[in-house]
């Protein structure tokens, strides 16, 4: 469904990304992986149309979607969520859904029908009718998943929509994307918390300074110790098994 | 009690109260009032709908009035086909330089700046020109009648630019209704966020500051037909922008009343307390120290106190 290859970015004199390739098959969940500044999100606002990559090719469904803008991405069915939350603050929560759902439904009545139904399913119901400035981060994450959601997209693109929830919220949003993706939606999405990754995706893509280091599943990613080196320093791998 | 249709009683009441009394000055004022709101809500379409702060919009206003003294005094043709003419090369301007400025990606005090570089040039060039008779500005022979759109009782005036008022309200209702109107307030809050659920920004914003020039081109046209009178400063000066801003963020940016309210407070308040005051630089300096006061203590403009929240008030007090 979501074809990447060889993509790269420079900004300045930081290699943020370097010839990254990757591929999401329909209806999956796959997960894109890495310690800080990996260059995951980067990775992500190439993908997306956000940034225009120095590099390399994007095909979705078949269309060349290489620096295409984000709008006509979005409109072809693939849609991101922002890893610091972007609601459109002086609207309300039912508002700022509407808005994904305008993108398939040019009648304001049927999209807000669309948008409270959303909403609802994504457990925002008591607060639909309220600012969307004043949510707690659990629901503004829970916000961009609806208004991204809300656009019928075929392939979504979480950015980190579990950072910075307690354990009972992340219990709920997994079991939330689960549930989005069993409604036949493709996910790609980028985690920090290699548990709630083992839990979700069936292919994950580990990047490191900016560059590719492993494929597989969740188990044998974290088993990689190319992959442990990665996120604990050198010779982690080495003196884990040695303590084993 | 039911508050809700207040609002529009109280503004159907103000409206009529020029008919009521013979006074000339009422008359007049009420005009002056009302063309204010007028050009305000036509700023608001952009800058308050859509977040376009414009700094220059007297460039509509000022193609409108250029547009019905030339059509008058070079063709003969009547103000009437003024209208849609100027509303059309209102909007083409619009357009134009929306299209140039958004693309640019440049946004708010960047797009301020560039609007009121172009409303300069549009002066110098009015003023340079022989096809607009230059600085001496074009007188526009006086043939009053209702085919040459010209009124000898200003009721008449009144009447046509109230009519553009309710037009331009109508307008605003319409995009807080819409869906143009909802794409336009999130492009406003949040272009990346807009931009990633499918809203083409460049287009949106392109959009509504052509329909927003559309409306102040028309403001032009029936402000020539007033005074029969046009030059590069009336039409291109600063001040005629910074009326429209003032009126549309006093009274509340973004909003159907707003512009209403704050052309009432701008010529009620200001007006009244020049008539006492005549120091020169008096007024702006007035203008100045509301805006102040406004964007301090009540961003949301005076709309922003809703009748409820006044009630809650009195009910506490």
């Amino acid at each position: 469904m979501l074809e990447v290859t060889g993509l790269s970015k420079r900004f300045g004199g930081l290699q943020a990304v370097r010839d990254v390739s990757l591929s999401v098959p329909e209806g999956s969940i796959t997960a894109l992986i890495g310690p800080n500044g990996a260059g995951k999100t980067t990775t992500f606002a190439m993908i997306a149309g956000f940034i225009r990559p120095d590099a390399g090719h994007v095909r979705f469904l078949g269309h060349d979607v290489t620096a295409m803008r984000p709008d006509r991405i979005a409109a072809l069915g693939m849609v991101r969520t922002f890893q610091i939350t972007q609601p459109f603050a002086g609207l309300s929560v039912m508002e700022n859904i509407r808005i994904g759902a305008f993108l398939r439904d040019a009648s304001p009545a049927a999209a807000e029908t669309h948008a409270r139904a959303i909403g609802t399913r994504l457990g925002l119901g008591p607060v639909l009718d309220r600012p969307a400035a004043g949510l707690t981060v659990a629901a503004r994450k829970r916000l961009e998943v609806a208004r991204a959601l809300a656009t019928q997209p075929k392939l979504l693109l979480l950015d980190e929509v579990m950072a910075g929830l307690n354990p009972s919220e992340l219990g709920e949003i997994i079991a939330m994307i689960r549930q989005v993706r069993d409604g036949g939606v493709t996910i790609l999405l980028i985690e920090h918390i290699m548990a709630a990754v083992a839990a979700l995706a069936e292919d994950v893509h580990v990047l490191a300074e900016g560059a590719m280091i492993a494929r597989g599943t969740p188990r044998e990613v974290a088993e990689n110790p190319r992959v442990v080196e990665a996120y604990l320093g050198h010779g982690a791998a080495e003196r884990m098994a040695r303590h084993a | 009690m039911n508050l809700q249709f207040a609002p529009p009683i109280a503004f159907a009441i103000l409206l009529l109260l020029p008919f009521t009394f013979g006074s000339q000055f009422l008359v007049n004022l009420a005009m002056l009032t009302a063309m204010s709101a007028f050009i305000g809500q036509a700023w608001n379409i952009a800058g308050g709908f859509g977040g376009l702060t414009s700094f220059g919009h007297t460039v509509f206003f000022g193609i409108g009035a250029y547009t019905a003294a030339i059509l008058a005094t070079r063709y003969g043709i009547s103000a009437w086909f003024a209208l849609p003419l100027a509303a059309l090369l209102g909007a083409a301007t619009g357009a134009v330089i929306g299209f140039a400025s958004f693309r640019a990606g440049l946004r708010g005090s960047y797009f301020a700046l560039v609007t009121l570089a172009f409303a300069e040039a549009f002066r110098v060039l009015a003023t340079a020109s022989e096809f607009t008779r230059g600085g001496q500005g074009i007188n526009v022979p006086l043939a009053l009648g209702l085919a040459n759109f010209q009124f000898a009782d200003r009721r008449a005036t009144y009447v046509v630019i109230v009519m553009l008022l309710l037009l331009s309200m109508a307008t605003a209702a319409w995009l807080r209704r819409s869906r143009f109107g909802a794409r336009l307030m999130a492009v406003r809050e949040n272009e990346d966020a807009a931009a990633a659920l499918g809203i083409d920004i460049v287009r949106t914003k392109t959009a509504a500051f052509a329909l927003s020039g559309g409306l102040a081109a028309l403001g032009g046209v029936v402000y020539c037909q007033t005074y029969l009178f046009v030059d590069p400063l009336i039409a291109f000066g600063v001040e005629r922008s910074v009326e429209m801003l003032l009126v549309a963020m006093i009274g509340g940016a973004g909003t159907i009343w707003g512009p209403v309210l704050g052309a009432l407070a701008l010529h009620l308040v200001a007006d009244t307390a020049r008539s006492y005051i005549s120091t020169p630089g008096f007024a702006p300096m007035l203008y100045g120290i509301m805006l102040l006061v406004i964007v301090g203590l009540l961003p949301g403009g005076i709309a922003s106190l809703s009748f409820a929240s006044l009630a809650g008030r009195m009910r506490r007090a």
